[in-house]
């Protein structure tokens, strides 16, 4: 028990002289942690905002619908309706009219299918009203998360087909989509095939046409004939499991028969909206997870610079090796567990930003609750960071003997010959930045890790944002493309803790190198150097490794972003990629400059001396 | 012979001080290491300066190398007052002008004898290949050709010291400050290093050596003491006076 309280002590005490590194090095842990439990808390959450959608509207299990046909033909309500009579159907409404119409509101314009409703709730698909009323005549409902992408209120007055209607209500529905992974019901897409006659020319087939509910009045005012109309149908199965075979079985590739879609499959397409995310989010705490790494490494290695001598009083005061261990385990165990607490409180918090699957479904992930598997997963991520970074300086501390750590020469500098000699030839800054970066290759490797990192992530994000300004804007509407949005800010936080992390990792790489090279670095100014010479040669310490990391990153992203998205390859332009590498080692270069200066500007005589104090 | 001793011209001072002082500290807490110091070095002398611990005389070495700035005073090198240089026009000048040899060697660790002796060259912008040919003569001068490949870790206390004596010479300085060379080397060492600093004064190098070993001070041809800051003694050493003190000393034994 005594011996307990010595460690947690000890490992107090260090903790409150270094406050300033016990914070940096909670924030890496934190970054990483935070977007592991992101990842984790999307995994399975999607379903959850469909079904309570489903529950609250009774949401159909089966939508059918039918269409006119390209020659004229009126669509086959016969068809339809007798759906309503195949056993296994409990419920039906239906069918009603659909027709395709242009809305325009403030110079804006979108394609829209329109559902003639009764105002009258009806046995199956009752849209959850969320803002305003239900249908009346001359005003419409409009699908709630349509609204949200064309900017519509209830009050406003939105043109369709050259008709004006005021819109008294925003609703949502489980028998669609939200917008804009909307199906078309009106005959769009059909490609080169002529529209019926009567029928205004066919939607954009990459429209993504919005949905809007009007009464069946309101809709033949629209200027489309009745043979021109299209018809949806929703049936409630005493099964619903059974609906996709239900579905299966009264499909038929003709044109003119019932077109069937089970509630599984709407629940797939709502899943989707969120399956890119969770998995930038699982990608992105990955990379983080790997930089944290980096991060106490560096910092834990530097931390072993500066403190070997407190290493070797302990040790000269009857610390047992296992007890030097203990402590420096305890110490970054206890910030990895207050690291994992804060991830989980922040990605908590913060799922229902990244997951709401927008306007057109009721409830959100941010119901979702933070499971037991969930907590262990991020603890033990946490704690697995910190253990792996700490064990071998701490297995090195426990193992320095006393005399050598007291004197502080326990760790000497690795020597590269050919990099000795090549470096020979360079020009002096040059020089001694390879021979400060060849002095402790293991920390160089950190530096060229993080960077690989940083640049693989921003590659693939790159690779990811090539591919979302494709689908930013949906179709030919203009409108924005509210999944695209959410994943490009997902992509954003993403980028911006990595570029985040990867900064404060050169910064205490280059501040460990300063520390650990001050001795060398007063003995080559005592022997001429300038301090300039000697700040560009820290710095190029850490460029050098930074480009290399810049390079190898670049291929690294392209792979894991086609790992992530196989269906896709990546395509990021050479522009782009050549603008990584430039900026790299600029972006290096300016984040060592100050630790490097300041480290080039210490008194030579002070810490020459300090060797034989 | 050493191609540094070969230079061996008489004229003005090398070095020369006017009231140097050094403090440390402030308020109550104020240390002065060096209070009104005055000095001047010819060209091809040796001066040791002796005293006991902690009374300014590595500080009077840092402040003539330029390693650290006066609080008050002059310090001029070869009639160029160098207190108020630039850090930048410091180290160039160092590069040129000024040798240092340490009392802790202060080798690179991961460097060989070589190329510890080459850095100062390769700093000054010499070609690597003049760099190492100059470094192995002076390597052959001190007598380590055949240690020329080895880390510091594999070399003896004296030879690392005669290392770090050859890295003083690479640039063929004006002057040498060794400070307490002979501090961290055992007795044979000590000899080794003593005889190598007498050789370097029979060839003309100007040389300020910080000792307490009485046996280096019996090689200069002038001795200041110093107590608390000051200079309170200094003696002038003849040529045949060394030579007879140095052997009294034991050199040659």
């Amino acid at each position: 028990m005594g011996r307990l309280v010595l460690i947690c002590r000890l490992a107090a005490r260090d903790l409150r002289r270094r406050p300033g590194e016990a914070v940096l090095l909670l924030l890496a842990i934190v970054a990483a942690t935070t977007t592991l439990t992101l990842g984790l808390l999307l995994h399975g959450v999607t379903s959850h905002p469909y079904d309570t959608t489903r529950a609250q509207t009774a949401g159909p299990d089966v939508v059918a619908n039918v269409t006119p046909l390209p020659s004229g033909q009126p669509a086959d309500l016969a068809a339809l309706r007798a759906l309503t009579r195949v056993h296994g159907v409990s419920k039906y409404s239906g069918p009603y009219p659909f027709v395709q119409a242009v809305a325009r509101r403030d110079g804006h314009e979108a394609a829209v299918q329109v559902e003639g409703r009764d105002s009258a709730p009806a046995a199956v698909d009752r849209p959850k009203v969320t803002e305003g009323s239900w249908v009346r005549g001359g005003g419409i409902v409009v699908e709630r998360s349509f609204a949200d992408a064309f900017d519509l209120h209830t009050g406003d007055l939105v043109t369709l087909n050259g008709r004006s209607f005021r819109v008294v209500g925003l609703a949502v529905t489980a028998a669609m989509s939200p917008y804009p992974a909307t199906f078309c019901l009106t005959p769009c897409g059909l490609g080169t095939l002529p529209p019926p006659k009567g029928a205004p020319p066919p939607l954009d087939p990459e429209a993504h046409p919005g949905l809007i509910w009007m009464t069946p009045a309101d809709l033949g005012s629209l200027g489309s004939q009745p043979s021109a109309m299209s018809y949806i149908l929703n049936l409630k199965l005493a099964d619903p499991a059974a609906a996709p075979a239900f579905a299966n079985d009264h499909s038929s590739a003709s044109f003119s028969a019932p077109s069937l879609e089970a509630w599984q499959g709407l629940s797939r397409d709502d899943a989707n909206l969120v399956r890119n995310e969770q998995r930038a989010l699982l990608t992105g705490s990955l990379l983080l997870s790997l930089l944290a790494l980096a991060s106490i490494g560096v910092l834990v290695g530097g931390r072993m610079a500066d403190q070997i001598r407190r290493v070797g009083l302990l040790k000269a005061v009857g610390g047992t090796p296992r007890l030097i261990a203990a402590v420096l385990l305890a110490e970054y165990m206890a910030l990895a567990l207050i690291a994992a607490a804060l991830g989980l409180a922040i990605g908590w918090v913060a799922a229902p930003l990244l997951t709401s699957p927008g306007a057109g479904l009721i409830g959100s992930a941010g119901s979702a609750r933070i499971t037991t598997s969930t907590v262990e997963v991020v603890v033990a991520v946490a704690l697995a960071v910190a253990a792996v970074a700490t064990f071998v300086p701490a297995l090195r501390a426990s193992r320095t003997s006393t005399v050598l750590a007291l004197a502080d020469s326990a760790r000497p500098p690795r020597r590269m010959h050919w990099l000795i000699v090549v470096s020979a030839r360079l020009p002096v800054p040059l020089m001694l930045g390879l021979r400060v970066a060849a002095r402790r290759p293991r920390r160089t490797a950190l530096c060229v890790l993080s960077v690989a990192i940083t640049v693989t992530g921003i590659i693939a994000v790159l690779a990811a944002h090539v591919q979302l300004s494709a689908q930013q804007v949906v179709g030919s509407s203009g409108l924005s493309n509210p999944r695209a949005d959410r994943l490009n800010q997902v992509l954003l936080v993403i980028t911006v803790m990595l570029i985040a992390l990867a900064a404060v990792n050169a910064v205490f790489i280059t501040w460990a190198t300063v520390l650990d090279a001050r001795h060398s670095s007063a003995l080559e100014r005592a022997l001429g150097a300038t301090p300039h010479e000697v700040s560009a040669g820290l710095s190029a310490a850490q460029v050098l490794p930074a480009l290399a990391g810049a390079i190898l990153g670049i291929p690294g992203g392209i792979l894991l972003f086609n790992a992530v998205s196989p269906t896709r390859s990546a395509h990021v332009p050479p522009g782009w990629i050549v603008a990584v590498l430039v900026a790299t080692p600029v972006v290096i270069a300016l984040l060592t400059a100050i630790p490097a200066r300041l480290g080039a500007r210490r008194p030579v005589a002070e810490i020459l001396q300090a060797e034989l104090a | 012979m050493m191609q540094a001793i070969n230079s061996q011209v008489h004229g003005g001072p090398v070095v020369r001080t006017r009231g140097l002082e050094k403090h440390f500290g402030q308020g109550p807490g104020l240390v002065r290491a060096l209070d009104g110091v005055d000095l001047e070095v010819a060209r091809g002398e040796t001066v040791a300066v002796m005293g006991p611990s902690g009374c300014g005389k590595s500080t009077l070495l840092h402040l003539l190398g330029g390693l650290e700035r006066p609080s008050a005073g002059e310090v001029w090198l070869e009639g160029r007052r160098i207190d108020r240089l630039s850090e930048r026009s410091l180290a160039r000048l160092r590069r040129h002008a000024v040798g240092f040899v340490f009392q802790a060697f202060h080798l690179m660790e991961e460097l060989t004898a070589v190329e510890n002796v080459e850095l100062p060259a390769l700093l000054a912008g010499r070609s690597p290949r003049a760099a190492r040919r100059r470094a192995m003569e002076l390597l052959d001068q001190v007598g380590l050709t055949d240690r020329a490949e080895h880390l510091p870790s594999a070399l003896s206390g004296g030879e690392r010291q005669r290392v770090a004596i050859a890295r003083a010479l690479s640039n063929e300085p004006l002057v040498v400050f060794a400070d307490e060379p002979t501090g961290n080397l055992d007795s044979g060492a000590t000899r080794d290093v003593l005889r190598l600093l007498d050789r370097l004064r029979a060839g003309g190098q100007t040389l300020v050596i910080v000792t307490h070993d009485s046996r280096i001070a019996a090689t200069a041809d002038r001795l200041v003491s110093m107590r608390d800051g000051v200079f309170v003694e200094e003696t002038k050493l003849t040529h045949g006076t060394s030579r007879h003190l140095g052997e009294l000393a034991g050199l040659e034994g």
